[in-house]
């Protein structure tokens, strides 16, 4: 039965995994996929070792395993689960009980049938108000951004995530219409995009690169299509990118 | 022999032959009849009466534990709406959840419907009271049935009044302007849970038509009381219901 | 012309349990056509499929949403739990039927209407099929300006699922009754076989969920077509539209359909677990190892199902104090699940197992039970499923542990009960080249997903293309995987075969076949008293040794 799966692997001459990570807290998640799919695969082969052996014996054997033997695997499997549940939770802890430094960048993202658009507060740090019914695409207010607010008047919409690498970024997701996922698996990291709530991330991407966005809750006929890219890129060209798209937009003012 | 109100019911249920998987109860080593197990006895053929009773009751015990869940499921929805707001244009979390005030007729309703759960019982106890159902199982006449009749007709009239008030309550809404489609969740859940309710009474209205009518036309007196003592449990538990729900609908917008 | 309509009206319930099972059969054939054309797709995107053209994206979504609907519900809970439960539960209890034949039937011909009205959601509305996949999250389920097939479409499919609850809220609560009240003197509750176990957890589950789904359906229902704001939230928007004038909240709905959802997975999946512990017992000739802590499992894996919904909605802004819970009771059920595994290989590990058909076939659910299970443990984990979730990893999981595991669960149910239904055997042969091929291609085409999912690659995408990820690395992987999907559907030819073939001209089977001992198999008449356990099987005293559940144990001496 594995053959197959096997043959499949041969063919492709090497292993699918997952992409290369960029962010702080992706090693140890890796590390603690790797070790959960060793200590898994090895129990599926074990257990099917043990089908394969009582399939072939022939003559029935004349005892029976005994009570106490299965409640000592059990007890095993009991302890290995737990262990798992643990070293999971430490992760998970430390991704989501608690909130960003407060050194951390703040980024919006916005996910629209289907685009992804990312907004940078501006040197004041503060968002701007966002109305529905002012939502234009086409008039360069895809967020529909009240113009009538101070915070607003520096707030950058860019339609590419550029983060500077080694500084930690407070993520807040919002969506306009449906419910999206924002996923980027070169940074292992999902949320989902719900309309109505708005719901924070944060992580830090430490190595220069680009990394594909995707969204990963269907959210009608262009749902493959939903895509965007992440730039990694060093503090200082990423001073230079906000600064050129700060000008940019005063320019058209 | 048909199932009789007696002064200690609790024997009576005890008495039953048909349920699975226990021997009869005069047949139990420890009461009863005393001289042993006797299984062997125990009669072929189809259960009597009292097990097609029981079976009817325990059928609509699980119908109405789904329906109990139904009605778990909507109340849940209803606080976790409540405490779900959005942040408004000033960035301050408001809930568009205003309380709206219950029309009084309400109360009037929830009396109407707790009587007629008085005489409701009231009839389906005239159909398990010894003397009378002995009599018409004898074919000397249809006591019980004369004595049951007119309860539940009243009851049938306490039922169309409540629904009457419930309808009323509506309109009452309606006129201040609370529709079921009002921006206000409140409002929505009002109708829904009010809605829904009224549906089930409508239910039992039916069936207590179809139970009157069987009062005349069934010809054991087993059917008869297998169709009043249905029906009454049914109305019994939407009476109970409808009485968490006005709770809900008071005392926690 | 009475006679025929009087069969088809039929009350009895072996009837309706055949009835429930052709139904189930024609749900199949359509819900694999589907995910054959699916995956044709995923391949060749640009090739001209006949009758469909160049597929476009929404009809990917629309036979992703039809293909899991179709499954979900008309297979994997009408086939092992209606259709089986009906076949053979009252006889396996002893009784002469079920509690309430008329809602029995009732239930059946609820669910047959549920079932043409999903199909005419496909076929008969402009739009087509709903694209907001079998989970149907709002606010896309709930505005018809969201995509194409959510205007009437949708509608339907609400209809659809809605008539279905009902049904399967009778189908439960009939179960129930005849489970509790209808079993014969002496069929205590530790001499129930197995499967009226599973059937009785499933129809608890049964009864608690789909209320709930119901109550869901209807809110929905509201919101689209009476102005209601359950789910749609404060200034939603589509197409430049604000729709949202109230604040409803999305996550009401992943709430109230996941709690439903979850306890849906186990409804699939247990009755296959419990005819497997029977079948193991049989064609092994041994006790089951444990009854009682088997039984006491399968009831804590339905209590258990009923606490874990909240693992869907790990990434969906659950508070995650929240997520920590909901992963904990997740990994615990992991537990009983263990422990069913340990009892059904130490019943095996003695050997000797007569290897016919039905017993491969729960074997193969066996195996699938631990492949699919065994990942379980880490989507379970939040911090690993931030990465895993709605990726092919896991469609990979839920494909081997309810779909296939389930699906060989019947099959195993129909080549064991066949002679109930016909008199007559299935063929072996026929059955074993069944049985090796399906299962090599169920594991060829679902173990290569697991690492579709690990690449990244989403649920619900019709290429693997796109503007800023490519998955071309993946192309010789989904090629293996179609041409084994190929293969299996491939493979359910050769039972149709068999099953049109043995139904005419089988060997026919006569009194118990299999040499079992549960009261299904009891030609004559059933004792009054049930005095024996269900697997008296006493393979070490002499070859095939057992006592009947009708028989009584002074005949024996």
């Amino acid at each position: 039965m594995l053959i197959p799966a096997a043959y499949a692997l041969l063919k492709i001459g090497r292993v699918v995994w997952m992409p290369v990570d960029g962010s702080l807290h992706g090693p140890a998640a890796d590390r603690l996929m790797w070790w959960n799919l060793v200590a898994l695969c090895a129990i599926a082969v074990a257990g099917h070792l043990w089908l394969a052996f009582a399939m072939l014996r022939r003559k029935p054997a004349k005892r029976s395993v005994p009570a106490m033997a299965r409640w000592v695997l059990l007890a095993g499997f009991c302890g290995m689960y737990a262990w798992m549940a643990l070293t999971a939770q430490n992760l998970w802890a430390e991704t989501r009980y608690e909130g960003p430094l407060q050194t951390a960048m703040h980024v919006e993202v916005v996910g629209v049938q289907f685009q992804w658009y990312f907004r940078y507060p501006g040197p004041d740090a503060t968002y701007g108000v966002t109305r529905p019914r002012l939502v234009n695409a086409a008039a360069g207010n895809p967020l529909g951004i009240d113009p009538r607010d101070a915070n607003g008047r520096d707030d950058v919409v860019s339609s590419v995530l550029v983060l500077p690498a080694g500084r930690e970024v407070e993520l807040r997701l919002r969506s306009l219409d449906v419910m999206h996922g924002f996923f980027i698996p070169g940074m292992r990291l999902k949320e989902d995009a719900i309309p109505g709530m708005t719901l924070h991330v944060h992580f830090t991407p430490e190595k220069v690169g680009t990394y594909p966005i995707l969204c990963s809750q269907v959210c009608g006929l262009g749902h493959d299509r939903m895509q965007a890219r992440l730039m990694v890129v060093s503090p200082a060209d990423y001073a230079a990118w906000i600064a050129g798209r700060e000008r940019a937009r005063e320019a058209e003012e | 022999m048909p199932a009789t109100f007696t002064r200690n019911p609790v024997d009576v249920e005890r008495n039953d032959t048909g349920i699975g998987g226990k021997p009869p109860y005069d047949r139990r080593p420890t009461g009863g009849g005393g001289d042993g197990e006797n299984w062997e006895n125990h009669p072929q053929g189809r259960g009597g009466p009292r097990e097609l009773l029981i079976r009817y009751r325990l059928g609509l015990m699980f119908a109405l534990s789904g329906d109990l869940m139904f009605f778990v499921a909507l109340v849940s929805a209803f606080f976790v709406r409540q405490s779900t707001g959005h942040f408004d244009v000033y960035n301050h979390y408001t809930t568009d959840w205003r309380s709206l005030a219950v029309p009084p007729i309400l109360w009037l309703n929830t009396a109407v419907l707790l009587l007629s759960s008085v005489t409701m019982e009231i009839a389906r106890r005239q159909l398990f009271h010894e003397i009378d159902v002995m009599e018409e199982w004898l074919g000397l006449g249809r006591p019980a049935v004369k004595r049951a009749a007119p309860w539940l007709i009243a009851t049938l009239g306490l039922g169309l009044t409540f629904l009457v008030g419930q309808w009323v309550a509506w309109e009452q809404l309606v006129q201040q302007g609370y529709l079921l489609s009002a921006p206000n969740p409140s409002s929505n859940f009002f109708y829904l849970i009010t809605g829904i309710h009224g549906l089930h009474l409508v239910v039992g209205v039916l069936a207590l038509m179809a139970a009157l009518m069987g009062l005349f036309t069934l010809k054991k007196v087993e059917f008869r009381q297998i169709a009043v003592d249905s029906v009454a449990w049914y109305w019994h538990t939407m009476g109970i219901f409808w009485a968490f729900l006005f709770v809900l609908l008071v005392f926690f917008q | 012309m009475r006679r025929a309509l009087g069969k088809v009206f039929t009350t009895d319930h072996r009837r309706l349990g055949v009835m429930y099972l052709l139904l189930a059969l024609a749900a199949v054939a359509v819900g694999t056509t589907l995910s054959l054309l699916m995956r044709f797709h995923r391949v060749w995107p640009n090739a001209v499929i006949p009758g469909f053209g160049v597929m476009k994206p929404e009809d990917y979504l629309a036979l992703v949403t039809m293909h899991g609907t179709l499954m979900v519900f008309f297979v994997l809970t009408v086939a092992p739990q209606s259709g089986f439960a009906n076949l053979v539960l009252p006889g396996q209890i002893g009784a002469r039927g079920m509690a309430f034949p008329k809602i029995n039937a009732t239930s059946f011909w609820l669910t047959l209407v549920s079932f043409l009205v999903l199909i005419s959601a496909a076929h008969l509305t402009a739009g087509g099929a709903p694209i907001s996949g079998w989970t149907s999250y709002p606010p896309l389920s709930a505005l018809p300006a969201a995509g194409p097939g959510q205007g009437l479409g949708m509608d339907l499919w609400l209809v659809s699922i809605g008539i279905f609850c009902v049904a399967a809220w009778l189908s439960a609560l009939n179960m129930l009754a005849t489970i509790v009240g209808k079993r014969r003197a002496g069929m205590t509750w530790a001499r129930l076989p197995m499967t009226v176990w599973s059937w009785l957890v499933a129809s608890v589950l049964t009864l608690l969920a789909f209320v709930v789904l119901l109550a869901a359906v209807g809110m929905l229902f509201s919101d689209r077509h009476f102005g209601t704001n359950f789910f749609i939230p404060m200034g939603d928007m589509i197409n430049g539209q604000v729709v949202g004038h109230g604040n409803g909240s999305p996550m009401l709905w992943l709430q109230l359909f996941w709690f439903f959802g979850h306890p849906e997975v186990y409804i699939a999946v247990l009755p296959g677990m419990g005819l497997a512990t029977s079948l193991f017992a049989n064609f092994s000739r041994r006790r089951v190892a444990g009854y009682k802590m088997m039984a006491g499992m399968l009831v804590a894996i339905g209590l258990l199902g009923l606490l874990v919904w909240g693992h869907h909605m790990f990434v969906s802004g659950i508070n995650p104090y929240a997520g920590t819970a909901f992963a904990a009771v997740t990994m615990a059920i992991a537990v009983p699940s263990t422990a069913e595994v340990i009892g059904w290989l130490a019943t095996l590990w003695g050997g000797g197992l007569r290897l016919r058909t039905p017993m491969l076939f729960a074997l193969g659910f066996l195996s699938f039970f631990i492949a699919g299970g065994l990942t379980g443990p880490i989507l379970a984990q939040p911090s690993l499923d931030v990465y895993l979730h709605n990726t092919f990893f896991v469609v990979a999981h839920f494909h081997l542990i309810m779909a296939m595991a389930g699906v060989f669960g019947v099959f195993a149910g129909v080549y064991y009960w066949f002679p109930l239904m016909t008199g007559r055997l299935m063929n072996e042969t026929l059955g074993k080249v069944h049985f090796w091929v399906s299962l090599i291609a169920a594991y060829g085409t679902f173990l290569p997903m697991h690492f579709a999912g690990l690449a990244g690659e989403p649920r619900h995408y019709d290429r693997l293309t796109g503007p800023a990820m490519n998955f071309t690395a993946l192309l010789p992987l989904e090629r293996g995987i179609t041409y084994s999907a190929l293969l299996l559907a491939a493979a359910q030819g050769i039972f149709l075969w068999n099953v049109f073939v043995s139904a005419r001209r089988g060997r026919v089977a006569g009194v118990n076949p299999w040499e079992s001992t549960t009261l299904e198999w009891e030609n004559g008449e059933v004792p009054s008293l049930i005095e024996r356990g269900p697997y008296e099987y006493e393979l070490p005293q002499g070859e095939g040794g057992y006592h009947p559940q009708w028989e009584s144990p002074v005949k024996q001496e």
